[in-house]
């Protein structure tokens, strides 16, 4: 039985670890791009599995908790839906010729690899290979954001690596340091690694040495998250790269290193003596909403806006996070999940937008409603949601964040609304140029796939108006967890 | 001859920082990319001598790693592409030596008080090696902020790394540890492999960041 015996976590990790050198083997462009989506799909299909098998054990690598199958499951499948979206737009790339085929095995091959580093780093119990997991996750976007190879791209790949490499070395030392705290009380070797481990035992860790470490690990992996002001490498690396990086940047990358911070958070609260987390990841978050909402009136890139955009939500994200409590988390847990699906749903139609236009200069591009109306109205129902318009999901979970903080603390409220409502004008303000007004530019027919756009943005409609029942007491009950 | 053994220890992780210092000041390439194989270097006895203190013998290959890779290999690569790059002659200024070395100074004195306070608990050796591996690390970052060339950042990353590493192999016991620096290695690799062949196969006049500036897209 041993053979047939299924197990959905290592088999998650397994097709895309798989596939990656098959994909680097493979020569032709369609059936790369078929299988990718394949086994993308297959992923997702294992990662669903979670639900409904038993959970193995946590051993001393792996761990699956109700925590982390969130994450998974969002990630399988923003990264099944954007291959999808792959396959089309780099397509176009081909016949272009802006990227030469021999590359193109190599992007293939680097989309499983990034696929399985960020499932590694989502189902690690160990801590050290949770960080070797986004450590990979990083270079094989980097090398993807420089793949086409002008002085933009490999510039931004440049500045990318060099803030990445320094963040993951800060969160290495984090993770030390957690470790120095953990032996004394633990012992020796693998078990003052193991997560499982640590939450048991953290109440008696010496506090002055975590508290040390959390700062590193925030500032480390707030770096891959792109708080401000570590944010340096983020804009540059969604406009140069593919925008099917792009997305898998915003919609999950991210929420990776946003991960590994609330397994660090969950440890820090369980220590009494340990300095309460909240409150730094607060002003984070804060600091980072209000200056990209303001920084969003003076971008002229469309990737670029977005991508600001993304570092305004992240700093939603943490700040909700970092407020805690049930209603907090809850609302946390949402606003990821729905900017997550909704960036993503924005950069499929940006892409197939700027590959039209030849061009990703907001100033050059106008009247999209009328020459593309498929993908000029999902993009104004995309840039609608992100903006927070009701009835659609992020509104939702903002009212969330909003009302609980003015529940736990008031005077915080002021600059939250202020940041959102700034936020809500320049991106509204850059829609109407973008999606209405007299046409510009090429109005030639696309080859676009509508599906992942559309899809996305249903889901989306759909949280904001009827959650089901059984997703909120899931959501609760991890929000529960997180404290 | 407990005593003794403290020592080395201390004195080798005490070099790397006085080594880093030295990386600090230096204006021409050439001599940068020696001194950072000379850091190596003393990073392999150091971990080498942990080794010998832990009883773990697997950290040999942690210090094989830096004397092979770190000392050997990668000078070796980096001085053939500057020569290549045609850089290898140039004089880099460096801005504000005097205060650079302020802040440089300053930043060890941070770690030293933060470090030997907040570790009151763990074992003598740990603590001091982790003051010294944070102050390297500081070190390695002032110097990534201060070089506008990206060789010079590189070594200071390099030497960053090599902060890390003292601090993981003076984590008694630390699992993953050789696992961390073969795929810090891998890192460097890549980087210096990205620096080359840009350099060579596209149009690439020159690795000097602040002409890079000049590329950067529309805001």
């Amino acid at each position: 039985m041993g053979v047939l015996n299924f197990n959905p976590v290592s088999t998650l990790l397994l097709i895309p670890l798989l596939t990656a050198p098959l994909l680097a083997l493979l020569p032709g462009y369609k059936i790369s791009a078929r299988i990718n989506v394949l086994a993308s799909l297959a992923t997702l299909l294992a990662a669903s599995s979670l639900f409904f098998l038993d959970r193995p054990a946590p051993g001393n690598y792996l761990l699956v908790d109700d925590l982390n199958i969130v994450f998974i499951v969002l990630n399988t499948f923003v990264a099944f839906t954007t291959s999808v979206f792959s396959a089309s737009y780099i397509g176009h790339e081909l016949e272009t010729g802006r990227l030469p085929l021999s590359y193109l095995r190599f992007y293939h091959a680097m989309y499983q690899v990034l696929l399985f580093a960020m499932n590694l780093a989502f189902v690690a119990n160990n801590l050290g290979l949770m960080w070797v997991g986004v450590e990979v996750a990083t270079l094989s976007t980097v090398v993807m954001v420089g793949i086409y190879r002008t002085p933009e791209a490999l510039e931004a790949a440049w500045k990318y690596f060099i803030l990445g490499s320094v963040g993951i070395a800060l969160a290495l030392f984090g993770t030390i340091l957690v470790y120095m705290a953990a032996q004394p009380v633990v012992g020796e070797g693998n078990n003052a690694m193991l997560w499982t481990v640590l939450i048991a035992h953290v109440a008696a860790f010496d506090p002055a040495l975590l508290n040390l470490a959390f700062v590193f690990l925030l500032l480390g992996y707030g770096t891959k998250m792109g708080l401000a002001p570590l944010h340096a490498w983020l804009p540059d690396a969604h406009a140069e790269g593919p925008t099917p990086i792009s997305a898998v940047l915003s919609g999950l990358l991210l929420n990776v290193a946003l991960y590994a911070l609330l397994r660090y958070k969950l440890l820090m609260a369980a220590n009494p003596g340990a300095l309460a987390p909240g409150p730094l990841m607060m002003i984070m978050g804060l600091v980072s909403l209000v200056f990209a909402a303001f920084m969003l009136y003076r971008r002229r890139d469309i990737k670029r806006l977005f991508a600001y955009s993304s570092i305004e939500h992240m700093g939603i994200i943490t700040f909700a996070f970092g407020m805690g409590g049930p209603l907090a988390n809850f609302a946390g847990l949402l606003h990821m999940v729905m900017h997550s699906l909704t960036k993503s749903a924005i950069f499929f139609s940006v892409g197939h937008i700027a590959q039209i236009k030849g061009t990703q200069k907001i100033a050059e591009i106008r009247g999209l409603t009328q020459t593309h109306p498929l993908l000029g109205w999902g993009l104004v129902v995309g840039v609608l949601a992100i903006a927070g318009m009701p009835p659609l999901g992020i509104f939702m979970s903002e009212f969330l964040v909003v009302s609980s903080t003015i529940a736990h603390a008031p005077w915080l409220a002021v600059p939250l609304v202020v940041g959102l409502l700034v936020a809500f004008g320049a991106l509204l303000l850059r829609l109407t140029g973008l999606a209405f007004g007299e046409p510009s530019g090429s109005t030639a027919a696309v080859k676009a796939s509508y599906l992942p756009l559309y899809a996305h943005l249903a889901l989306v409609l759909i949280g904001g108006v009827y959650l089901p029942p059984a997703l909120v007491s899931w959501f609760q009950h991890v929000a529960a967890l997180l404290g | 001859m407990e005593r003794i053994i403290f020592d080395i220890a201390h004195s080798l992780a005490g070099g790397l920082v006085l080594v880093s210092f030295m990386m600090l000041y230096q204006d021409r390439l050439p001599a940068l990319i020696n001194i950072f194989a000379v850091q190596a270097v003393l990073l392999a006895l150091s971990v080498a001598w942990q080794a010998y203190m832990q009883d773990a013998p697997h950290l040999y290959i942690t210090a094989g790693i830096a004397l092979v890779f770190k000392a050997m290999i990668i000078p070796v690569a980096l001085h053939r592409i500057i020569k290549q790059l045609g850089i290898h002659r140039e004089i880099e200024p460096v801005v504000g030596i005097g205060s650079t070395m302020f802040i440089g100074i300053g930043l060890v004195a941070l770690s030293m008080v933060v470090m030997l306070r907040v570790t009151g608990h763990a074992a003598p050796v740990a603590r001091e090696d982790l003051a010294f591996a944070l102050s390297v690390i500081l070190l390695g970052m002032l110097m990534m902020v201060t070089r506008r060339n990206a060789v010079g950042q590189v070594i200071g990353f390099m030497s960053l790394e090599n902060g890390l590493v003292l601090a993981a192999t003076g984590a008694k016991g630390m699992p993953l540890v050789v696992e961390i620096s073969i795929a810090f290695s891998v890192l460097i690799a890549f980087i210096v492999i990205g620096i080359f062949l840009f350099r060579i196969r596209e149009r690439f006049d020159t690795v000097d960041l602040s002409a890079l500036d000049s590329h950067r897209g529309g805001q």
